[in-house]
């Protein structure tokens, strides 16, 4: 039982909690009732770390203000949140997580680039930070390099890792000497010790306070990789966290206040969202892909092999980062996903105008269509990104007298995600939870991310992952029940089988057929050739029985040719079955595109058709 | 909720500002409370710590790295200079010599038994803040920097590149609607900032470069000449530090915007004047928005600050989003209930009277205010 003010025992009926992001506050208030925990109200106003306010409890005021004003109760006081909860007064508990002033930002550094500098930089990535560089002895830049890296980058802190326990010593050292010459200066506060965890060779040690103590705040804790076959990253995590806390969070204007309004530590709102995505996982005993895909950043979350996984692409936005978005993707890819001609410059003024005002929305169809066109990439390149560390660990002799003479550390690492057998895939952020209709958030990430076999697909309604996940870590029923009842709007589900593209010769080529058994016993069937995709309705929130029956040669997740029977929710889109192929291959001729387009759109009723028929014709 | 609305950019003839000057690092200060301070003033100073290099002593010399420091002819804190020996190791009974060079001039700031490197600290630079704009100094944070305060014109334009720079304001713009070319810009704009209409062309941002215009104000920008000036393509907007010759700012967007009037006419009552101009932009946590300050403007009509109200019909406003981009308008109603708009969203909007008189719906997050 979660502890309170009044000491461990008693139940925690009534719970507050904000989110402080870098644009909005946002409050959420669950109660329990009839014995469930459910979402009861929400509330947001803008954050107030900036000027004129700078204080960040005067917007999580504002924000608890609609709250009270749409309950009747008083939730406030002189020094903060009333508790415990007494009739209409107060809450029993208060939390909240934060990623105001633009969140925890580090900078990790270790030996060799694949294995402990990488480690390194999924302790900072899982305890929700945006790693700003990665350092290695071995990751190709020159010393004056890094040293002019190291100045110029402003972190929050460093983690340095290096060295196996009892293993040699000199070049973990050697980056602190040139961390220690660089003299990094923190973002925050001129007069501050700029905090670096050493999580390395314990034998370094001395050396390391040698060189780094007097500079910096230097920490230590137990090497994140004591031998090669094994990461611990808790240690480290816990210490980015406490410093965080101290350094980051204290500094930053009215955190102080907050802080002592809740018994239990703000979390960095990428670590929240990544605790509720792991417990998820665990709790379910399913493989979750989640995704928050904001203005500035696309975290992308994984639990796969029960590892979990994080990644933040902080340079991939829907508003700040969106010209990125661009110059990494290139405007053709953005075009590919347009049934209409836009000029390219008008295409790239409106995107750079959307950067320099950020806080606007699609008022026409044609915008929105662009602005879900560019979400497909920045989604797909933060997947990529993701990927690239969701692996199992580099540099691990794997036996045999040939392998002794192979560079461990190019010894490449299993991808720990397989698309086949996800059980989740959970989307978040502005351009998907407030899509105008659901099918499009669904169909954004069946693009973005092409799930193969049978995958369900949910959004968070309304962006409140980060407070159920710092919840999850003191009362996780609560978490769970409200993630579960008010938090995921379930779209449905997709079926993509994957198998060879036809050569065209043969004519449509059929490869799969499903059957739905509906609670009432009502059965649909229908059927799809490659290159199709359909849309079977059933009665909104409805689990249904689903039956797969893929043609030869074509997988959905039981083997090629294999039919796969399973329970699936209908969600409010239902099942969506998703013949294109694997990897997507969208056809290069404009015509035939924008035709293909047109007929996806038209099978999944994804826009109004007069008005898009309109577009496509001017 | 009441509040919330777009905050526009600030366009006004009178306003009391105060800009805060810090040192990256702690130094000294160089002026007093009360003092009366020129955009070129120094107001503070330090010196950076040199560039630090880093030797691979025990590779250079031949030993292990725990033998270096017996072989190092100078010894931590000594200084050296280019080209002087610092090192020296000898094998094979003295056949083979090794020297250690010092690089550059500089300090040993580290002789390291472990990992075998010597880090030479090279001299230190030294940094100073400016002004950047005329004032008077009110606050002094010791060892840290100053406050300062002015009263005059300031006009915030929408994005800008390039960092702080001053000079005689140079209106060379023939209509709010009309763009900037190379022909409207000539010598006697060299060191002055150059006020255009609707669009600072490409041809006219090189010509600018090349008389020594300090920076350019128009409506808006064509991206790919943004493209070419910089030479690199913009990802985020945080700018401020580039390498250019001449700050850009724009006061509408990209692509040809009519500049809006109060901007343009305000910016005429300027020709002639000093001021101060940053093209630094920064969208995110600490937005910050390219500047002009014009200080000891006295507007010719006094008025009385009003705070602003929010949005309330008669409030002016800008569109900023198609279908009506860089459109003036005012708002005539706001209606409270929730309204589908065409992408079948269902947001808050108001209805505006667009200067043609016009009347349309529009998100009320796609409206900023034309603050004063």
């Amino acid at each position: 039982m979660a502890r309170t003010k009044h000491g461990p025992g008693k139940e925690i009926r009534s719970i507050l909690a904000t989110d402080c992001g870098s644009t909005t506050t946002k409050a959420i208030l669950i109660e329990k009732r009839d014995g469930v925990y459910r979402l009861i109200v929400r509330g947001e106003a803008p954050t107030t770390v900036e000027k004129p306010f700078e204080d960040v409890t005067a917007g999580a005021r504002n924000a608890i203000r609609e709250i009270e004003e749409l309950t009747g109760r008083k939730l406030l006081g002189d020094d903060g949140v009333l508790t415990p909860h007494k009739g209409d007064t107060g809450v029993d508990i208060f939390l909240s997580t934060s990623s105001a002033g633009g969140g925890l930002q580090m900078m990790v550094a270790g030996v060799v680039k694949t294995m402990t500098a990488e480690s390194a930089e999924r302790a900072a990535l899982g305890a929700g930070a945006i790693v700003m560089d990665a350092i290695a002895v071995n990751d190709g830049r020159k010393p004056h390099q890094k040293i002019e890296r190291i100045r110029n980058l402003r972190p929050d802190m460093i983690l340095l890792s290096g060295g196996v326990d009892g293993g040699t010593k000199k070049h973990v050292v050697e980056i602190a000497e040139l961390i220690a010459a660089a003299e990094p200066k923190p973002r925050l506060g001129i007069g501050f010790k700029l905090p670096i965890i050493f999580a390395g060779n314990k034998d370094a040690v001395p050396h390391i306070e040698e060189t780094l103590g007097e500079k910096m705040d230097l920490r230590v804790v137990p090497n994140l990789r004591p031998v090669l076959e094994r990461e611990v990253l808790g240690p480290a995590r816990e210490e980015i966290h406490n410093l965080f806390m101290e350094h980051v969070m204290a500094q930053a204007p009215g955190y102080d206040k907050l802080m002592k309004w809740t018994p239990v530590p703000i979390m960095p709102t990428p670590a929240a969202v990544g605790s509720l995505v792991e417990a998820v996982g665990k709790e379910n005993g399913i493989t979750v892909i989640g995704v928050d895909i904001g203005g500035a950043t696309t975290d992308v979350f994984s639990y796969f092999k029960e590892t979990f996984n994080r990644t933040v692409s902080a340079n991939l936005g829907m508003s700040y980062s969106i010209c990125n978005v661009l110059l990494e993707a290139g405007l053709d890819r953005i075009k590919r996903w347009l049934p209409f001609k836009v000029a390219d410059a008008e295409l790239r003024n409106r995107i750079r105008n959307k950067m320099i005002r950020p806080t606007t929305i699609p008022q026409t169809l044609e915008e929105l269509i662009i602005e879900q066109a560019i979400s497909r990439e920045a989604l797909a390149m933060a997947f990529e990104h993701h990927k690239t560390l969701a692996t199992g660990l580099k540099g691990i002799h794997r036996g045999g007298t040939m392998d002794r003479f192979v560079d461990q550390a190019q010894v490449g690492a299993e991808s720990l995600i397989d698309m086949k057998d996800l059980g989740l895939l959970i989307g978040s952020g502005g351009v998907l939870s407030h899509a105008p209709r659901r099918i499009q958030a669904a169909l954004m990430l069946i693009d973005g991310f092409q799930p193969e076999a049978v995958t369900p697909l949910a959004v968070d309604s309304i962006f409140m992952m980060p407070q159920l996940g710092v919840l999850a870590t003191v009362h996780p029923q609560a978490s769970a029940q409200v993630f579960d009842r008010d938090c995921l709007i379930r779209l449905g589900t997709v079926v993509a089988p994957v198998g060879p593209a036809p050569s065209g010769r043969e004519g449509p080529v059929q490869v799969v057929r499903v059957k739905v058994t509906l609670p009432d016993g009502q059965t649909l069937e229908e059927s799809a050739a490659y290159g199709e995709m359909k849309r079977i309705p059933v009665p909104e929130g409805a689990k249904v029985r689903l039956r797969v029956e893929p043609s030869r040669g074509y997988d959905v997740g039981a083997g090629p040719g294999h039919r796969v029977e399973r329970e699936v929710d209908g969600g409010v889109c239902g099942i969506i079955l998703d013949c294109r192929g694997r990897p997507l291959v969208l056809p290069e001729n404009d015509a035939e595109r924008s035709a293909k387009l047109l007929e996806w759109f038209r099978a999944l009723d994804v826009y109004p058709q007069e008005p898009l028929a309109g577009l496509v014709e001017s | 909720m009441a509040h919330a609305y777009t905050p526009g950019l600030k366009v006004t003839d009178n306003i009391v500002l105060r800009k805060e000057r810090r040192l990256p690092i702690l130094g000294e200060v160089r002026v007093g409370l009360g003092d009366t301070v020129r955009p070129d003033t120094v107001v503070a100073e330090t010196e950076l710590p040199g560039d630090p290099q880093t030797l691979n002593a025990a590779n250079v010399l031949g030993l292990l790295p725990m033998e270096v420091p017996s072989h190092m002819l100078k010894k931590e804190g000594d200084k050296v200079s280019e080209g002087e020996v610092i090192g020296r190791a000898s094998s094979l009974f003295g056949l083979i010599k090794r020297q250690l060079k010092a690089p550059c001039d500089g300090t040993i700031e580290r002789i390291s038994e472990v990992s075998g490197q010597v880090t030479l600290r090279e001299p230190p630079v030294p940094l100073q803040i400016t002004a950047y704009i005329h004032g008077t100094i009110v606050e002094v944070l010791p060892r840290e920097g100053v406050v300062i305060e002015t009263e005059g014109a300031f006009i915030q334009g929408i994005f800008g590149v390039g960092g702080e720079t001053f000079g005689t304001i140079r209106f060379r713009a023939a209509g709010p609607d009309k763009p900037l070319t190379a022909a409207d810009i000539d010598d006697s704009c060299r060191d002055g900032i150059v006020v255009g209409g609707s669009l600072m062309t490409g041809e006219a941002i090189a010509k600018a470069a090349k008389v020594g215009v300090r920076a350019l104000v128009a409506g808006g920008i064509i991206d790919t000449d943004l493209v070419e000036y910089l030479g690199y393509d913009i990802g985020v907007a945080i700018t401020g530090q580039e390498d250019v010759p001449t700050t850009l700012i724009a006061t509408e967007g990209f692509g040809p915007m009519r500049m809006a009037d109060k901007t343009f006419e305000l910016l005429k009552s300027l020709d002639g004047y000093e001021a101060s101009v940053t093209g630094a932009t920064q969208i995110r946590a600490g937005v910050m928005r390219p500047e002009i300050i014009v200080s000891g403007y006295r507007a010719k009509k006094k008025r009385k600050a009003e705070a602003s109200a929010g949005l309330v019909p008669g409030t002016p406003i800008r569109l900023i989003r198609e279908p009506y981009f860089g459109l003036l308008g005012e708002v005539v109603e706001l209606p409270p209930e929730l309204v589908v708009i065409e992408t079948e969203a269902k947001v808050r909007i108001l209805k505006a009277r667009l200067q043609s008189g016009e009347i349309v719906t529009v998100p009320r997050a796609n409206v900023e205010i034309l603050e004063s």
